[in-house]
């Protein structure tokens, strides 16, 4: 060790290059020049809207929430400023590094923080501004009469800074702290309303099963570090690429798609999407729909590189998704509950998003295609459900809705651009997105292609199922009200950010898509779409095959759940419909497999603690009320004890010691 | 009468002659123990009503004087306290001041203020500090009753702690296995007292206190028949000399290397909390006055990390790895256990005693790594761990309920809302407990973690998976602190939070803020940290 003084002082240096912000990133990254220079803004400024809201205390009710709007906005302007610098730079030199300071420097274990720019990142950037702005303004509304509505406001800020975070990040480690910002924000705001006891629960719910995933993020992680020496995308994806050890791919892939299952709801860590509803709608609509559940989806087509040198964890990626689409699915066509049908059906178009990034390079670009346009339209759903949900005293039920379409003319309007989206009517968006996703599906050689292609085309047919039955449900057939509504229209604030969304819906899809000005944008950074790579099934056919399934599949939803009545109470049905009921009994399994053998071990460890070494734990608690002779009596028992674990312990570890030697 | 025979006198050996000491190397532990002593005679001497404002500035300015003088001291590195063994030339250093020393030194001066703020915490008033008015008299009794209303405080507590510091800073300074013993009972002995002064719950407090006692005399046991081990091995005590021997000493010793590598190993694993050597942290951190908990939890931690650190580099690093077998056994059982254990505590001081163990677990796997990037990954844990820990025990001692600590979990309930700024606080120190990014914690564990998969070889990728396992499940223990109290609601007979003077507000308030801060930009004290970490031989 030099002296303390000197050490100090040049530790201190390391951190001036915070000040200094720019430096020149390595590898494809060019420097930040312009306005580009500024991204950070991105993260800093909803960052500022939650520390001032939930550091002002109550003088900020009065103002708290337009500003964190403002400055959600504020965000979004720069994003698009930083878009606009883009577009004018040649496709190879958008890619942009912002080193922002020395993270950790200790030797040979360092870690910068600093953003990565890219296309890819920029399509998040706008999406999570622009959708996250406009929920911004729909919560003005949807929020008006809530008393804490300004920590609601700090939490949503919180959550867009994170996000942002995350997507920007230009190493796995910040990556993480974005991921672990995300997970925050949303366990806040599922439990927002934690006086209902069952909302608190299904935070931790959630809480849970995030953290399962991010312990393999974490994991992930690690053995990057140990295998590359480095955990920044530069270094890792481009040793990845180059010269890699297969096993150690397949190790990372894994363990990063056990992150993303996580985050992403994916099978078999989905059970706690359905309950995560139980935060204010604009949450649902925000976090659990349009923005952070597609983190997963981010994180596989990002490491890219990783998956390609591991067709194992690549072919793993592919069977989840695939799993996933029509598991929700089919739950989907049993729920009730119109967020909880809507949370089925995000579940399963992230499957749809998953199975697309598993594909390689014929998919990524379509995966990230899907997010964006599912991102709108879900996000415009999600937020005609809370329209409806307000003019319907907070009622779920749908089997308490119908006939709502001459009520809210507007809520009935832009939902019904949003059905025709995901169903895949063209021209609406979802259809250039989820048809290229299925025509992908088809490519291949063997039996992978027949097996995921139908999952796919089959998931289309129920997703047009059960999406028409949530729309007739509540929009057409007989009005099953309860007595005390009196449905009515949204203020303003709440119906032009749904307008705007359905504007989108209904035609970026057809902008961006047979334009092929998407793929083109994202070529750089997903690699070139495979020359010759044809469907199985002629494209022509496939395309007539899905829109007949999804015909029919409305048909049917129309039939039973607009001309036929729909009971108030629902009947027993089969044994599939009660077992969707029951999200497929994801919660039992997980109760045998997991938490019961968990508890079990626990409560054995615990019998072994307090009956040979610790009776303290048990004991002492008795005793700060029990009598001083019994607390003696037991007192020289346990020090012996304590003694006699010592030396079984010393004993023990020296057998052992002798055994392996 | 009978001619006495002349007493043939044996021939001695030529005698040790003092060689060097350097005084300015060995400064801070000169000051710290000079500042005791004179606690010592301002008991004895000085006016009763305004000794414990002296103890407290005496004590604060000895140990930042000393804090300060390691910079002089770190002008000044190398081994000293030498003697020179006349027969053969050899010269034997019983200390030595070196990078590793002078961090922990510094590191446990500074966790030492505001371990000394804390204690120093009256309340504003005479009556509910935490420590006894008579230490001496039995739970109850007249003399008891006599001294509390007269008003009497243990201001002794001070010069302990002053003791008990120089026994700290001295443990990872010393440079033979005898020097070693000395500074482990050195600090162990006051600790012992201190753990049994608590102003209420006396019987628990006094049960703690012995229980500490029998087993850390039964664990010095252990130490010092590993040293006889050793001596026999390598015919010194001295890490020097032990690690050459080690080099060179013929396989068939073993039977003595590595029993007596061990057996010495026990008498520090004890310390920190290692399991199965941990049986008396839950109940000494329940029962000792929590001010001294969270002075102990991490300073005692940092000292015997250290001593550990230098035993398992200096004394025993060379060819011979047999011994570290049973460190990985000891550190997959203490992470397993402390995790596990913690989840069902209902007590908070067990909770956190619990989270110690595991910690302790998290910081062996950082000593395994057998690599510098190991040591100053190490170094970071202690200090990283010691400011939170020192901020929550004095959180927990604020949190009460007709004027005794509330520490049952269920009391907890609501505190959150009712109390936002401290519970705010605690939930943070949580989060860093748990390991979560933006905290010291996660830096800290990154740390050991990556050092153990970056050069501890498989076992290192073994250990550092375990332990991530092993902090997936104390989030849950964490977690569910922060849940019960900001989404319980609270009981009808709520707790208070009582408003603390300014040195205890100090305290929590510099614990909180070097957690955000070494979480946040950590990188000044890795850096340091990791020019820290290279032993002097």
């Amino acid at each position: 060790m030099g002296t303390l003084v000197q050490t100090l002082t040049s530790s201190s240096s390391t951190l001036s290059t915070y000040a200094a912000g720019l430096a020149t990133h390595e590898g494809e990254a060019h420097a930040a020049t312009g306005v580009t220079a500024y991204a950070w803004l991105l993260v800093a400024l909803p960052l500022l809207g939650a520390a001032v809201l939930l550091l002002g205390g109550r003088r900020t009710d009065k103002f708290g929430p337009v500003l964190a709007t403002a400055l959600s906005w504020g965000a979004f302007v720069v994003g698009a400023l930083v878009f606009l610098a883009m577009l004018g730079r040649g496709a190879e030199d958008r890619a942009v590094g912002i080193d922002l300071f020395d993270w950790i420097a200790a030797g040979s274990f360092k870690v910068s923080a600093g953003l990565l720019v890219d296309q890819l990142s920029m399509v998040f950037v706008l999406l999570i501004t622009f959708v996250g702005s406009l929920i911004h303004v729909y919560s003005i509304g949807y929020m008006e009469h809530d008393p804490d509505r300004r920590r609601f406001f700090a939490y949503l800020n919180l959550f867009v800074a994170a996000m942002l975070l995350l997507v920007l990040a230009n190493s796995y480690l910040l990556l993480y702290v974005g991921w672990e910002g995300v997970g925050l924000a949303s366990y806040l705001l599922i439990g927002f309303w934690n006086y209902n006891p069952a909302y608190a629960t299904a935070a931790n719910k959630a809480f849970v099963a995030n953290r399962v995933g991010d312990f393999g993020l974490s994991i992930a992680i690690m053995v990057m570090f140990f295998h590359f020496g480095a955990v920044d995308f530069a270094t890792v994806l481009g040793e990845a690429g180059s010269n890699a050890n297969e096993g150690f791919m397949t190790a990372i892939g894994l363990m990063l798609l056990l992150g993303a299952c996580g985050k992403s709801a994916q099978f078999p860590l989905q059970s706690w999407l359905g309950d995560a509803m139980a935060g204010p709608t604009p949450v649902s609509a925000l976090i659990h729909a349009a923005t952070m559940v597609t983190a997963g989806v981010y994180l596989v087509v990002r490491s890219a590189p990783i998956f390609e040198a591991a067709p194992t964890a690549q072919l793993v990626v592919v069977i989840v998704g695939a799993i996933t689409l029509l598991f929700g699915a089919i739950v989907g066509c049993a729920k009730d509950d119109i967020k909880k049908a809507l949370a089925a059906s995000t579940m399963s178009q992230i499957g749809y998003m998953m199975l697309a990034a598993g594909l390689g390079p014929v998919g990524y670009a379509f995966a990230i295609f899907h997010l964006l346009m599912h991102g709108f339209f879900k996000a415009g759903m999600f937020l005609g459900a809370g329209s409806v949900m307000h003019g319907m005293n907070d009622q779920v039920d749908m089997r308490r809705f119908g006939g709502l379409s001459g009520a809210m003319k507007i809520t009935w309007a832009t939902f019904a651009v949003g059905w025709l989206a995901i169903l895949g009517v063209p021209p609406f968006s979802g259809f250039w997105s989820k048809d290229k996703i299925i025509e992908a599906a088809f490519i291949g050689e063997g039996w992978r292609p027949w097996v995921f292609g139908m999952a796919a085309l089959i998931g289309a047919g129920i997703t047009a199922f059960y999406m028409s039955r949530l729309f007739f449900m509540t929009f057409h057939g007989k009005k099953r009200w309860t007595d005390d509504v009196h449905p009515h229209e949204s203020g303003r604030l709440m119906t032009v950010p749904m307008i705007v969304l359905a504007v989108g819906s209904a035609f970026l899809g057809l902008i961006l898509g047979p334009t092929g000005m998407f793929t083109t944008w994202l070529e750089p950074v997903t690699g070139a779409e495979p020359e010759g790579a044809h469907p199985v099934i002629p494209v022509p056919v496939l395309m007539a095959l899905t829109l007949v399934l999804v015909a029919a599949g409305a048909a049917l939803a129309w039939l039973r759940y607009w001309r036929d009545d729909v009971p108030v109470t629902a009947p027993a049905g089969s044994l599939l419909t009660q077992a969707a009921r029951k999200d497929l009994y994801q919660d039992q399994v997980n109760e045998a497999l997991l938490m019961r053998p968990g508890i079990h071990l626990t409560r054995s460890l615990v019998f072994a603690d307090s009956k040979g070494v610790d009776g303290a734990a048990g004991g002492l608690a008795a005793l700060v009320g029990g009598t001083s002779s019994r607390l003696r009596k037991l007192q020289n028992g346990f020090a012996r004890s304590y003694a006699l674990t010592m030396l079984a312990g010393v004993v023990a570890i020296l057998g052992a010691l002798w055994v392996m030697s | 009468m009978t001619a006495v025979a002349p007493l043939a006198l044996p021939t001695l050996p030529a005698a040790f002659q003092q060689s060097t000491v350097d005084y300015l190397a060995i400064l801070p532990l000169l000051i710290v123990f000079g500042t005791a002593l004179i606690g010592v005679l301002v008991e004895a001497f000085a006016a009763r009503e305004r000794r414990h404002a002296i103890q407290v500035t005496l004590s604060v300015v000895g140990l930042l004087a000393a804090a300060a003088s390691i910079i002089v001291a770190a002008k000044h590195q190398g081994l000293t306290m030498g003697l020179t063994d006349g027969s053969t030339n050899r010269q034997l250093f019983a200390l030595a001041v070196d990078g590793p020393a002078l961090f922990m030194q510094a590191a446990i001066l500074l966790m030492g203020v505001l371990g000394v703020l804390t204690m120093a915490e009256r309340f504003g008033g005479v009556g509910p500090d935490a420590f006894t008015p008579s230490g001496a008299s039995t739970p109850g009794s007249a003399t008891e009753t006599a001294a509390a209303r007269a008003g009497a405080l243990t201001s002794e507590v001070f010069p302990l702690t002053m003791f008990a510091i120089f026994g700290m800073m001295l443990f990872p300074t010393t440079n033979d296995l005898i020097g070693m013993f000395v500074a482990l009972e050195v600090l162990s002995l006051p600790l012992y007292i201190l753990s049994g002064l608590a102003r209420r719950r006396r019987l628990l407090s006094q049960e703690a206190s012995l229980k500490y006692f029998l087993l850390g005399a039964f664990s010095s046991a252990f130490f010092l028949f590993g040293t006889a081990l050793l001596y026999g091995y390598a015919g010194s005590v001295y890490f020097g000399d032990l690690s050459k021997a080690i080099a060179s000493g013929p396989l068939a010793m073993n039977g003595l290397l590595v029993p007596g590598a061990f057996l010495v190993f026990v008498g520090l694993l004890f310390k920190v909390g290692a399991v199965p050597f941990h049986a008396w942290t839950p109940d000494v951190y329940q029962g000792a006055p929590t001010p001294v908990t969270g002075f102990m939890a991490a300073c005692t931690k940092a000292a015997a990390f250290g001593a550990i650190l230098r035993l398992a580099y200096v004394g025993l690093d060379t060819g011979r790895w047999e011994w570290t077998n049973a460190l990985v056994l000891v550190a997959l059982l203490t992470m397993v256990v402390g995790s596990v254990l913690a989840v069902t505590q209902t007590d908070m001081k067990r909770l956190l005693a619990y989270s110690s163990i595991a910690h302790a677990g998290f910081i062996l796997v950082g000593v395994l790594a057998f690599d510098r990037k190991g040591v100053g990954a190490v170094l970071f844990y202690l200090v990283a761990y010691g400011f939170s820990t020192i901020a929550a025990f004095a959180i927990v001692s604020l949190v009460r309920q007709n004027g005794a600590e509330a520490t049952h979990l269920s009391q907890w309930a609501g505190l959150g809302k009712r109390f936002p700024v401290v519970a705010g606080a605690f939930a943070f120190l949580m989060l860093a407990f748990a390991g979560i990014p933006l905290t010291s914690g996660f830096v800290a564990k990154f740390g050991v973690f990556s050092a153990a998969i970056g050069t501890g070889g498989a076992t290192g990728t073994v250990l550092a998976v375990v332990g991530v396992l092993c902090s997936a499940i104390t989030v849950f223990v964490y977690a569910r602190v922060i849940v019960l109290m900001f989404f319980s609601d609270a009981p009808d007979d709520a707790v208070e939070v009582v408003i603390p003077s300014v040195s205890t507000t100090f305290s929590i308030a510099i614990g909180t803020l070097a957690t955000l801060a070494l979480g946040v930009l950590p990188s000044a004290l890795l850096d340091l940290a990791d020019r820290a970490s290279q032993f002097v031989r």
